[in-house]
């Protein structure tokens, strides 16, 4: 099946191809690209990622980050939207719904410029991470989160991202909420435990349990969805492809590789997604 | 009953409406300490709805509710406090499914009774040998049959050490070959003094542990008397009625 996928993606390839170079006379310069992803560093001496590469490593590390940060939020917002209270319910309602009308793009922009910019002033992250960025010895948060000067946008990307994937996760969460029996909650209260023990112990590992399969599908959207955060100038693959065909006109090649580069991550998550799921389960 | 006596559980003029539904009505109750009530009446006649209210499961609209001296009410903390100290038996087990047997029964001891781990699983080692499957702790629920599932949910009510336990038809979702394994279970529960409030349609129980019959219809408590007359001249057509349908077969 898998194969067959592959086979049906390669082959449409193959055809835009020939009608790219018939039609346009487009000088294909493939042999190029490879440099852009890894380069050989003449004054150090190695191999060093270039745009594609170092696009693909903030894609993913933002990914991560923005994944667990979705995952918290949007555990908090599905435990909101079945709360007894009419008022927290109608609160993440509401935000559900704002996130479900209005474009992604705009959303992110609003995100943007109301929220995680002001909490990057108000915390004065920039000034931080650029005083981290000079010391010497900072591989740790380089590697956990790349060059320390554009940390501040780094953060912003996680949490727009975040913030916008949250009402989704937060969806399925209270799917999974509404699926555990009453008779579970009944159980757990009947014991005399608290409401925030009866969540914990009883009712969030049974509803995460079944909706493993949904919210993997959700990671993988949220991988794809990152591209949009290119619009605020974080510095993923998007962007820097963006960044690649604006010097060099290589539209094309760039593009493709670009979706290639997406294709191979967001499939071998589901490859992995799914071979978990097929880990037996008690 | 003799009122010098303490009672444990006390009702009085509990009434409970589900929308325009009224499904108690003016119920009066009270439970002494160490007393077996049995209830029974027809399907739908509210006997799972009082005995919910005596745990707060199910919220009262009128009347007052007391239980070992705590009047059920608003308080979240009187509520848990009263939760510590009934346990409650349900129709379909409700055993956590992502825990394993030993864990069923010592997180209530641990998260609520803040014991520690160890002490809490040699309690409820000592609760699975009192309801006879000791062997079978490590399980997860959905490895034993529907009697063993029922005895687990026992014990794990017993680790709570409560004072009053409630058991709404407990035998009902089991196959008849299961039911005497859980009933015995009960009988040896009512000979250690527990105070227990029980609904259920198996006569031979309550002729054997009863110390009190109450008969519901349509929210109201028809007829309270000892097992003795309840089942050889009951004062209500009712009740008799009812007998003779369950006694039938
Ligand atoms: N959550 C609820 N919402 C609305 N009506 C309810 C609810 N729970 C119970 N009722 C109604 O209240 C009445 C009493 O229900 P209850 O479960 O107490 O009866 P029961 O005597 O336990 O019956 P059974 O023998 O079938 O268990 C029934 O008519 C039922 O339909
Ligand atoms: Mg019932």
């Amino acid at each position: 099946m898998d194969w067959l996928i592959l086979a049906v993606l390669a082959g449409f390839f193959a055809v835009i191809w020939f009608r790219i170079s018939g039609t346009l006379n487009y000088k294909w310069q493939w042999d190029r690209i490879p440099n852009y992803i890894l380069r050989w560093d003449e004054e150090d001496g190695r191999w060093v990622a270039n745009l594609l590469l170092q696009g693909l490593i903030t894609t993913i590390r933002i990914s991560i980050y923005a994944s667990v940060l979705a995952l918290i939020l949007g555990t908090i917002l599905g435990i909101a939207r079945c709360a007894e209270n009419l008022a927290i319910r109608m609160l993440a309602r509401t935000y559900l719904e704002f996130l479900r009308n209005i474009p992604p793009v705009v959303v992110i922009f609003i995100f943007y410029f109301f929220l995680s910019e002001q909490i990057v002033a108000a915390f004065n992250i920039e000034g931080w991470a650029r005083g981290i960025a000079k010391q010497e010895g900072n591989g740790i948060w380089e590697f956990f989160f790349g060059d320390m000067r554009r940390f501040p946008s780094m953060i912003s990307g996680v949490m727009v991202l975040a913030l916008f994937e949250s009402a989704f996760v937060g969806e399925i969460v209270r799917a999974g909420i509404q699926s555990i029996p009453r008779g579970q909650r009944e159980a757990a209260r009947s014991i005399g435990m608290s409401w925030l023990d009866e969540m914990r112990f009883i009712v969030l590992p049974q509803a995460m349990r079944k909706v493993i399969p949904p919210m993997s599908n959700q990671f993988i959207s949220l991988v794809k969805d990152s591209s949009i955060i290119s619009l605020i100038s974080v510095q993923e693959l998007t962007y820097k492809t963006v960044e690649l065909v604006s010097s060099t006109r290589m539209i094309f090649e760039a593009w493709l590789t670009t979706a290639a580069l997406y294709f191979i991550l967001c499939f071998g998550l589901s490859l992995l997604f799914r071979r978990l799921e097929r880990v037996p389960q008690r | 009953m003799n009122p010098g006596a303490s009672s444990i559980i006390e009702l009085t003029g509990v009434s409970k409406y589900f929308g325009p539904f009224k499904a108690l009505d003016d119920i009066n109750l009270s439970v002494m300490t160490g007393e077996r009530v049995v209830v029974c009446g027809p399907s739908g006649s509210g006997k799972s709805t009082m005995i919910r209210c005596i745990n707060r499961l199910e919220e009262h609209d009128e009347g007052r509710i007391v239980v070992d001296g705590i009047e059920l009410g608003e308080d979240t903390q009187n509520i848990r406090a009263v939760r510590q100290d009934v346990g409650m038996v349900f129709q379909q087990f409700n055993l956590f499914p992502h825990l394993t047997v030993l864990e069923n029964l010592t997180i209530g001891p641990i998260r609520v009774r803040k014991m520690d781990k160890a002490r809490a699983e040699a309690l409820a080692r000592q609760y699975l040998d009192r309801v006879h499957i000791p062997e079978q702790a490590d399980k997860y629920p959905a490895q034993l049959s529907g009697g063993q599932q029922q005895r687990v949910a026992i014990a794990r009510s017993l680790c709570m050490e409560p004072r009053i336990m409630l058991f709404d038809e407990p035998t009902s979702a089991l196959d008849p070959e299961m039911i005497n394994e859980v009933l015995d279970v009960m009988v040896e529960l009512a000979g250690t003094g527990m105070t227990m409030v029980v609904v259920t349609h198996e006569m031979g129980f309550a002729r054997k542990v009863a110390d009190r019959m109450v008969f519901m219809e349509a929210g109201r408590m028809v007829e309270v008397a000892p097992p003795a007359k309840f089942f050889s001249s009951p004062d209500s057509d009712r009740a008799r009625l009812f007998l003779d349908q369950i006694l039938e077969h």
